[in-house]
């Protein structure tokens, strides 16, 4: 094509030794030092699991109302939606509802799941009878007693389950309590992991209810972990975390995201349009143009440049010709 | 639900966080970001030998 | 059988046809040449073949873990140590391959052909960070824990958590040792044989010697691809 500046083959050009092999072999041992020295030197980090005991140790509380918050529906998982329950339908991106469309492969009943059919194993006759009677009530009845107790409990300002005033809360508070015995005693995390089967490699439910609670993300947030605090790049101690996504990250710190309640899927969807993008610089009119302009190049080749005055001058006249 | 619970008594301390407005950067991703700079300007202004023919 | 026929008979067997493919991926002599175009001279190359080197160190500390299995790091300070050479491998090894691509848009590397080169490329980093991803659920650790639990909200936001359960941790240690690493490799794979295949790219505005004065017939726009 007349005028159209093209980029020859590079098995045109004379040569120099160049040895490939000594070069990635050098690389090897280069890199495997730093590795061996920043591993020695800095070492990673490895904060324990939070486990349902430390958890009922720590924060019994925060599992007595994150239990009655699941038995009142009012728990994150139990208004999730997709793919858990159909509680709500999840978030949306305009008219596109994906959350919605790919349904509920997870089945999870938040009250049944994470606190009934653990519970319902206590064999003390008190826990029985809260059991029998929370299954025979009203799924109404049901939700006036959870929602009175967790009303209740939000009233005392250390929400201890102690202090409550009387009321009208049925079977709740014997079941709350039941959670946090489980929780104290171990057996919870088993309880929710592998009560259907003997190889617990799934914890989805133990971590749905560990989510529910404010005791996981209130340590979080003290290690700027969470999602507002450009959580997703940093790391616990002294480490660092995930510096490549700091785009992915940095959308969620800013206005419509940080205040919008489908911000998951709208940065989801941005960072696969800029995903997109950046795969497709090449073709792209405008952006793969943008080198050109920064004249970095001129420092990477400049010997070449300095032997070959009149490449220099044809970089120069190609921004018009192209 | 209980505003604040307890944290453990085991918390790894703090990395150093610097706050520039709404930017959070942790101080060892900030020394990794900028080293990365360094070596990338290096890189292009260090000259690199070219003895062999 | 005539031997010209036998030749013939010979070049149309699938065998021949895969050697000739395999072959012509990249011209003669360039799978492991010695020798470089004159212009490649400057550090910034070294940043993708030292990305290549780490990725190796990535996979060879990640299967001194798999010996051991997953939580064998939690227990044995050896095992600590080789969690260190396989999280500390993945930061080098993002590093250079992010220095790497600096290097190559500056140069606008794309050029004469070069687009699929810089695609591949692209999505080994996208690939890179999903599998780099897993790698964090499958600690058995508080950043398991807390990181799977954030996790999961985008990633079922989009649907994809209906089969894509960051929660579910033995699917995850799978992610992570098996499909995802290949796919790592596999774009990898195609992007160096994509490098050589086509050589290092020419400097802006550089017309080889023998052909001066002569449009090249084999490249493309300075400014982007074909």
């Amino acid at each position: 094509m007349a005028g159209r500046v093209v980029t020859p083959d590079s098995h045109a050009f004379p040569t120099r030794r160049y040895d490939l092999v000594k070069e990635f072999v050098t690389a090897l041992v280069v890199m495997a030092l730093l590795v061996v020295v920043f591993a020695a030197a800095v070492g990673s980090p490895d904060e324990k699991a939070i486990t349902m005991k430390s958890w009922a140790a720590n924060a019994p509380f925060d599992v007595v109302a994150t239990a009655t918050s699941e038995l009142a529906g009012t728990s994150t998982t139990a208004g999730y939606g997709p793919p858990y329950n159909r509680a709500s339908d999840g978030q949306a991106l305009g008219p596109i509802t994906l959350q919605k469309w790919f349904g509920v492969t997870h089945p999870v009943n938040a009250a049944t799941d994470l606190v009934i059919n653990p519970v319902s194993t206590l064999s003390d006759s008190a826990t029985q009878a809260a059991v029998a009677q929370w299954k025979q009530a009203s799924a109404d009845q049901q939700s006036t007693w959870a929602n009175n107790y967790a009303n209740a409990l939000g009233k005392v300002s250390d929400g201890d389950p102690a202090k409550v005033a009387t009321g009208d809360y049925g079977p709740v508070p014997v079941i709350a309590a039941g959670e946090l015995t489980l929780a104290k005693g171990g057996s919870l995390d088993g309880l929710l992991t592998t009560s259907s089967t003997f190889y617990g490699t799934d914890p989805t439910n133990a971590l749905l209810l560990l989510a529910d609670g404010s005791y996981m993300a209130n340590i979080a947030n003290a290690e700027n972990l969470s999602g507002d605090q450009w959580g997703m790049m940093n790391e616990s101690g002294h480490y660092p975390g995930q510096p490549w996504l700091w785009l992915y990250t940095f959308w969620y710190q800013i206005p419509p995201f940080s205040t919008s309640d489908n911000a998951d899927v709208q940065v989801m969807a941005l960072m696969m349009l800029l995903s997109l993008v950046f795969a497709f610089v090449p073709w792209i009119p405008g952006l793969n143009k943008i080198p050109h302009g920064l004249k970095l190049y001129r420092l990477v080749w400049r010997n070449w440049y300095a032997q070959h005055p009149e490449a220099v001058t044809a970089t120069q006249t190609t921004p018009t010709r192209v | 639900m209980v505003s604040s619970p307890p944290l453990p008594p085991a918390i790894p301390l703090d990395a150093g966080f610097v706050h520039w407005g709404f930017v959070n950067l942790s101080v060892p991703n900030i020394i990794v970001i900028v080293a990365m700079l360094v070596v990338f300007v290096l890189a292009l202004v260090v000259p690199f030998p070219q003895d062999r023919p | 059988m005539s031997a010209a026929e036998e030749q013939a008979g010979e070049n149309r067997s699938w065998s021949s046809a895969v050697v000739r493919w395999v072959s012509g991926l990249v011209p003669r002599g360039q799978w492991l040449p010695d020798r470089q175009p004159g212009y490649v001279a400057s550090w910034i190359y070294v940043f993708g073949v030292s990305a290549l080197a780490s990725l190796v160190l990535v996979i060879a500390s990640g299967l001194v873990l798999t010996v051991g299995g997953v939580t064998w790091w939690h227990t044995s300070s050896l095992g600590h140590f080789v969690n260190s050479l396989h999280l500390w491998s993945v930061e080098f090894f993002f590093a250079t391959m992010v220095i790497h691509l600096w290097g190559k848009f500056v140069m606008a590397s794309w050029r004469g052909g070069r687009g699929l080169t810089w695609l591949t490329g692209a999505f080994s980093f996208f690939v890179s960070i999903g599998t780099a991803f897993t790698g964090y659920l499958i600690q058995t650790n508080f950043d398991s824990q807390w990181i799977s639990t954030q996790a999961k909200d985008g990633l079922n936001s989009t649907g994809v958590g209906s089969q894509f359960n960051v929660m579910d941790f033995g699917q995850m240690v799978l992610y992570h040792v098996a499909l995802l690493p290949l796919g790592v490799l596999v774009m990898v794979g195609l992007h160096v044989v994509l490098v050589r295949r086509r050589g290092v790219v020419p400097p802006f505005g550089a017309e080889p010697p023998a052909e001066a004065g002569v449009e090249a017939v084999s490249g493309s726009s300075e400014g982007g691809v074909k």
